[in-house]
C-alpha cells in the first residue's frame, strides 16, 4: 500500500468575478499520508477552504474554476474524473465536515434520513439495514438516546449535536480521508474541545486520514502530524507539527505563533501581525507578504519566492532562505 | 397537528364574522329602503311586507343582523330578484362549473409554474431562463379578459380548433348527477359529452391560469436560487448525491415553502380572474352570475355570492396553512 | 443649511437615476411609463381624430387599419363598431387609465398611510382594531371587493376609482405599519421622545419621511394593479361608461365583433393595458431592488 494517500500538485483555483479574477488558490502543493492528519492554517481568505473544496470539486462554478494542477487520490487524478466518478468518491472515500453546523443540514429532513440517504447511496443497503448502520454510527459519535434522536429535525438539536451528526454522516461510509473545514469555529469553547477529541478518537478508530482546516494553532498542536501554513492562496511553510512550533522559519508563521497566548511560557507581550490581509484582486508584486514583513528587502518586492525544502519535510517559501541554499 | 387545525379554525371565527357583517351591511348601505332593496323595485307590497317581517327590518340593526345571520347559517341566502329562485340553489347550481374551471387552472398553473421556475433556477442566466422569465413577466402583467379574448380569437375564430363559449356543446343531450360536467359524463359513460366539456374547458383554463402560473414561476425561481446558495446544498453534494437529487429532492422541498404561501394567495387572484374569465367565455359559473347580479341590482344574489367567495377564500387560506406545516418541520403545531 | 440639504437631495436623486440606468429592465419600464405619460398629457395633439365624434360616423364602422387596402386614410389602427378612430381613443384612453390609476392609488395612500401610521405608532387596541379590519378586507379577492363597493356606490369611472382605492388601502396600511414599527424602534426616535417632541412632530418630521421608500415602491406596483383592475371593472361594465374612451370598456364593446373578423378594435386596447402594466411592474421591481432590498418578498 502506498504511503501517500492524497497529493495535490500546483493546484490553481480562480474565481472570475465582475471586479476581476480572484486567485483564491494559486499553485498549492500538499501531501497527506495514510492515517495522518494534515493541518492547514491561515487567516480567512488565505485559500484554505477553497483548497479543501477543490479536492472534492465542490467549487461553485461559475464563478469559480479549477484552472490547473493535479489532485492524486489513491493514485487517481480527481480532476480528471467525470461527474459520475467523482460522486462515487464524495461521501464514500472522502467526506467533508463544514464550519456551520447550524446551516449545513437540510432543515426539512430528519437527521436519520440524511445519514440513511448517504449509506444507501454508497453501500447499496436496504432501508432497514441502513437505518441500523445509522443508529450505530450515531451512537459512536455520542448522540444520546439515538432511537429517538434519529427522527429529529436539525432545528431540534443544539449546535454541538448537529456537528456530531455531521461527523456521523461523514464517517458513515468509513472514508479514507476526512476533510474538516473549521469544524469547531461556530461552536462554544467547551463544545469545541469535545468535538476535537471526538474527531481525534474516530480518526484512530477508523484509521482515517484527516485534513483539518483551522485558524486555531492550539487545535493544530493537539491534532496534527503535519502543518501547512497558507497565505494569499499559496503555501508559505510546510513542516511537521513540532518543527513548526519549535523552529518556524517563515516570518508569517512566526507572527502567527506569537499572536496566540500560551500558558507554558513566561508572560510575553502578545504580538499582532501588522497590516491587513491583502486584497486578492490586487496582490502586491513579488512576495505577497512583503508589505507586512519586517524583514523585507529589495528582492521581496520584485520576485515571488519558490517553496523550497530546507531540511527533510520542512518547506518554506521565503527569500530569506533561498540565499542559504 | 389536530390542535393546530382546531386553533386555526377558531381563528377563522372573527374573520368570518367580519365578512358576514360586511355582506350584511351591503343591503343597508345601498340607497333606499332595505326591504325594497331585498325584494326588488317591482315587487308587490305583500312581498315587501313579507320581507320586512322575515328579516325584522323594523327592529334595531343588531337584531336585524342576528336574524339575518341565523338565516344564513341555515343556508338561506334569500331569493334572487331576477329569477325569484333561492340564491343558495342558484349558487349551488353554478358552483361545480366555477370549481372545475378554477381547479383545472390552478392545477396547470402549479405544475407548469413550478417546473418553469425550477428549470430557470437550475440554469440561471441560460437562454431558457431568460425566455421563461420574460414570458412570466408578461404573464403577471396580463389583463386576463384580454388574453381570453385573444385565445378565443386565435384558437376559436381563426383556427376553429376549440369552442369559444359555454360549458358544453348545445347539441349534446346530457344527464346531470353532481353538476360537475367532467365527472357526470364519465359516470354516465357519455364519452361525447366528456370530450365536449373538456374542449370547452381548455381556453378558459389557459386564460385563467396565466397570472398564477407566471407568479408561481417567478417565486419558485427566486426561492430556488436562494435555497441553492445555502450551506446544506454543499453538504448534499459532498455526500455524493447526484445534481438531480440535490435539486429535485433537497432544494425543491425547501424552496416549496414560500411557494405554497404564494399559491394560497393566488387563489384570491384566481377567484378575481374567474369573474372576468367566466364573463368572457360565457361560462355558467358564480363569477358570471355575480356580474349579472350587480348589473341587474339583484342585491340578495350579490350578497350571497360575496359571502360564498369570501368563505371559499378563507377555506383555501386555511388549507394553505395546513399544507405549510406538512412541508416545513420547523413550524410548531402549538 | 437649506442649500446644503438641496445639494444632498440632488445627489441622492442623481444616484437613484444612475442606479436605475444600470438596471436595464427598470430603464425599459421607465421608458414605457414616460411614453404613457406623454401620450396622456398630449393626447389632444397626438390623436389624429376626435375620439368620440357625435353623432357617430356609422358608415366608417369596423374599418381595418394601415395593414389593409380597405382601411380609411387617417385612421391607422382602424375603427370600432361606432366608426371611431381606435388610435385616437387609445391615446385618450391613456389619459383616462393613468388618471384613474393615480386617483385610486392616491386614495389608497392617504387612507393607508393614515391608518397604517396610527396603528403602528400608537399600537394597543387601536392597532388591534385596525389590523382586524384589514384582515377582514383581505378575506375578499380584490376584484370582488371592488365589485361589492361599486354595487353600493353605483357604476361609473369615478366610483370605480374610489372602490379600487378602498380595496388597496389595507395593503398600503400594512406596509406603512410595518415600516413605522421598524422606524419607531430606532434610537433617534427614542431621542426625540426623550427630549419631549410631540407625537405629531415625530410622525410628520421623522417617521413618515423615512417610510417614503416603501411607499414609492409599492405605490408604483399598485399603480400597475390599479390600471389593470380599473380596466377590468370597465370591461365588466361597472367602471367607465360609454362614450368615455377607457381601455377596458373599449374591449368589452368590441370583442363580440372578432367573430366577424374585426380583431383590431379588441386587440389594441388590450395591448395598451398589457404594456402599461408591464412598464409599471418593471419600474416598480427595479425601484424595489434599488431603494430597499430589505423589502424583497
Amino acid at each position: 500500500m502506498m504511503k501517500t494517500l492524497l497529493e495535490i500538485k500546483n493546484l490553481k483555483t480562480h474565481f472570475f468575478t465582475h471586479e476581476g479574477v480572484v486567485k483564491a488558490v494559486d499553485g498549492v502543493s500538499l501531501k497527506v499520508d495514510r492515517g495522518k492528519t494534515l493541518g492547514i492554517v491561515g487567516e480567512s481568505g488565505s485559500g484554505k477552504s477553497v483548497t479543501a473544496l477543490s479536492i472534492l470539486r465542490l467549487i461553485p462554478q461559475p464563478p469559480g474554476k479549477i484552472i490547473g494542477g493535479e489532485i492524486y487520490f489513491e493514485g487517481q487524478d480527481l480532476l480528471k474524473l467525470d461527474n459520475k466518478e467523482i460522486r462515487k468518491i464524495r461521501g464514500k472515500k472522502i467526506s467533508m465536515i463544514f464550519q456551520e453546523p447550524m446551516t449545513s443540514l437540510d432543515p426539512v429532513f430528519t437527521i436519520g434520513h440524511e445519514i440513511i440517504e448517504t449509506i444507501q447511496l454508497h453501500q447499496g443497503l436496504n432501508k432497514k439495514e441502513a437505518r441500523e448502520k445509522a443508529l450505530e454510527i450515531l451512537k459512536i459519535v455520542g448522540i444520546p438516546d439515538v432511537e429517538k434522536r434519529i427522527d429529529s429535525y436539525p432545528h431540534e438539536l443544539s449546535g454541538g449535536m448537529r456537528q456530531r451528526v455531521m461527523i456521523a454522516m461523514a464517517l458513515s461510509c468509513h472514508p479514507t480521508l476526512l476533510i474538516a473545514d473549521e469544524p469547531t469555529t461556530a461552536l462554544d469553547v467547551t463544545i469545541q474541545a469535545q468535538i476535537i477529541k471526538l474527531i481525534n478518537d474516530l480518526k484512530k478508530r477508523f484509521h482515517t486520514s484527516v485534513i483539518l482546516i483551522t485558524h486555531d494553532l492550539g487545535v493544530i498542536a493537539e491534532m496534527c502530524d503535519y502543518v501547512a501554513v497558507m497565505y494569499a492562496g499559496q503555501v508559505v511553510e510546510y513542516a511537521e507539527v513540532f518543527t513548526l512550533f519549535e523552529k518556524s522559519l517563515h516570518p508569517y508563521t512566526q507572527g502567527l505563533s506569537k499572536s496566540i497566548p500560551r500558558l507554558n511560557k513566561e508572560v510575553e507581550k502578545l504580538q499582532v501581525i501588522p497590516g491587513m490581509v491583502p486584497n486578492l484582486l490586487n496582490l502586491p508584486p513579488g512576495c505577497p507578504f512583503h508589505p507586512r514583513c519586517s524583514y523585507n528587502f529589495e528582492k521581496c518586492r520584485s520576485e515571488n519566492p519558490e517553496l523550497i525544502e530546507i531540511e527533510d519535510s520542512h518547506l518554506v517559501k521565503c527569500h530569506l532562505f533561498t540565499e542559504k541554499r | 397537528m389536530k390542535w393546530y387545525i382546531i386553533k386555526r379554525l377558531l381563528m377563522l371565527i372573527p374573520v368570518l364574522l367580519g365578512v358576514s357583517i360586511l355582506s350584511f351591511s351591503l343591503i343597508h348601505l345601498a340607497p333606499g329602503d332595505p326591504a325594497i332593496t331585498i325584494a326588488g323595485e317591482h315587487a308587490s307590497i305583500q312581498t315587501i311586507n313579507a320581507i320586512r317581517e322575515k328579516y325584522g327590518l323594523d327592529k334595531p340593526i343588531t337584531t336585524q343582523y342576528w336574524i339575518w345571520l341565523k338565516q344564513v347559517l341555515k343556508g338561506d341566502l334569500g331569493r334572487s330578484i331576477v329569477s325569484n329562485e333561492s340564491v343558495t340553489k342558484e349558487i349551488a347550481d353554478r358552483f361545480p362549473n366555477t370549481f372545475e374551471l378554477t381547479m383545472f387552472s390552478m392545477f396547470f398553473a402549479i405544475i407548469i409554474g413550478c417546473i418553469a421556475g425550477i428549470i430557470s433556477a437550475s440554469r440561471q442566466y441560460s437562454i431558457l431562463d431568460y425566455s421563461f422569465m420574460g414570458l412570466a413577466l408578461f404573464g403577471v402583467s396580463m389583463p386576463v379578459f384580454w388574453l381570453g379574448i385573444m385565445l378565443m380569437m386565435i384558437f376559436g375564430v381563426f383556427l376553429k380548433w376549440l369552442p369559444i363559449s359555454g360549458r358544453i356543446s348545445m347539441m349534446i343531450s346530457f344527464q346531470q348527477i353532481t353538476g360537475f360536467y367532467l365527472l357526470d359524463s364519465l359516470l354516465t359513460g357519455n364519452f361525447e359529452a366528456f370530450i365536449s366539456s373538456l374542449r370547452h374547458l381548455i381556453l378558459p383554463s389557459i386564460a385563467l391560469a396565466t397570472i398564477p402560473m407566471a407568479t408561481i414561476a417567478r417565486i419558485t425561481r427566486s426561492s430556488m436560487l436562494e435555497v441553492l446558495r445555502q450551506d446544506f446544498i454543499r453538504t448534499e453534494r459532498a455526500k455524493g448525491l447526484s445534481e438531480r437529487m440535490v435539486i429535485y429532492k433537497h432544494a425543491v422541498r425547501n424552496a416549496m415553502i414560500p411557494v405554497v404561501t404564494v399559491i394560497g394567495l393566488n387563489f384570491g387572484l384566481l377567484l378575481s380572474g374567474a369573474i372576468l374569465t367566466e364573463t368572457v367565455f360565457s361560462w355558467p359559473g358564480i363569477g358570471r352570475y355575480i356580474v349579472n347580479a350587480v348589473n341587474m341590482r339583484d342585491y340578495p344574489a350579490v350578497q350571497g355570492c360575496i359571502l360564498f367567495f369570501a368563505f371559499m377564500f378563507v377555506i383555501v387560506n386555511l388549507i394553505t396553512d395546513i399544507v405549510y406545516v406538512y412541508i416545513d418541520p420547523r413550524i410548531h403545531y402549538g | 443649511m437649506d442649500r446644503k440639504n438641496n445639494q444632498l437631495k440632488e445627489t441622492r436623486t442623481q444616484e437613484l437615476i444612475r442606479r436605475l440606468r444600470y438596471n436595464k429592465s427598470a430603464t425599459f419600464g421607465l421608458i414605457i411609463v414616460l411614453i404613457l405619460i406623454l401620450c396622456a398629457i398630449f393626447a389632444n395633439y397626438l390623436a389624429p381624430n376626435n375620439p368620440s365624434p357625435s353623432p357617430p360616423e356609422l358608415f366608417n364602422a369596423l374599418k381595418p387599419g394601415f395593414w389593409s387596402q380597405k382601411g380609411i386614410e387617417g385612421m391607422p389602427l382602424g375603427t370600432d363598431a361606432l366608426g371611431r378612430c381606435v388610435l385616437s381613443r387609445l391615446l385618450f384612453g391613456a389619459r383616462v387609465s393613468l388618471s384613474a390609476g393615480f386617483v385610486a392609488v392616491g386614495i389608497a395612500m392617504i387612507l393607508g398611510i393614515t391608518f397604517g401610521t396610527v396603528a403602528g405608532y400608537y399600537g394597543g387596541w387601536i392597532d388591534a382594531v385596525i389590523m382586524r379590519i384589514v384582515d377582514i378586507m383581505f378575506a375578499f379577492p380584490a376584484l370582488l371587493l371592488a365589485i361589492v363597493i361599486v354595487t353600493v356606490l353605483g357604476q361609473g369611472l369615478s366610483k370605480a376609482m374610489i372602490a379600487i382605492g378602498i380595496v388597496y388601502t389595507p395593503q398600503m396600511a400594512r406596509i406603512i405599519r410595518s415600516s413605522v414599527l421598524y422606524i419607531k424602534e430606532m434610537e433617534y426616535i427614542e431621542v426625540q421622545k426623550a427630549i419631549g417632541s410631540s407625537d405629531r412632530r415625530i410622525i410628520f418630521h421623522h417617521i413618515l419621511p423615512n417610510s417614503i421608500a416603501p411607499v414609492i415602491v409599492y405605490g408604483t406596483l399598485m399603480l400597475a394593479s390599479a390600471i389593470l383592475d380599473c380596466a377590468a371593472l370597465g370591461f365588466l361594465g361597472l367602471g367607465a361608461q360609454p362614450p368615455t374612451p377607457e381601455w377596458g370598456a373599449m374591449l368589452s364593446k368590441s370583442y363580440s365583433y372578432i367573430v366577424s373578423g374585426a380583431w383590431w378594435a379588441a386587440t389594441f386596447p388590450g395591448l395598451a393595458i398589457l404594456f402599461s402594466v408591464l412598464g409599471l411592474n418593471l419600474l416598480g421591481d427595479g425601484l424595489r431592488d434599488i431603494l430597499d432590498p430589505r423589502l424583497k418578498i
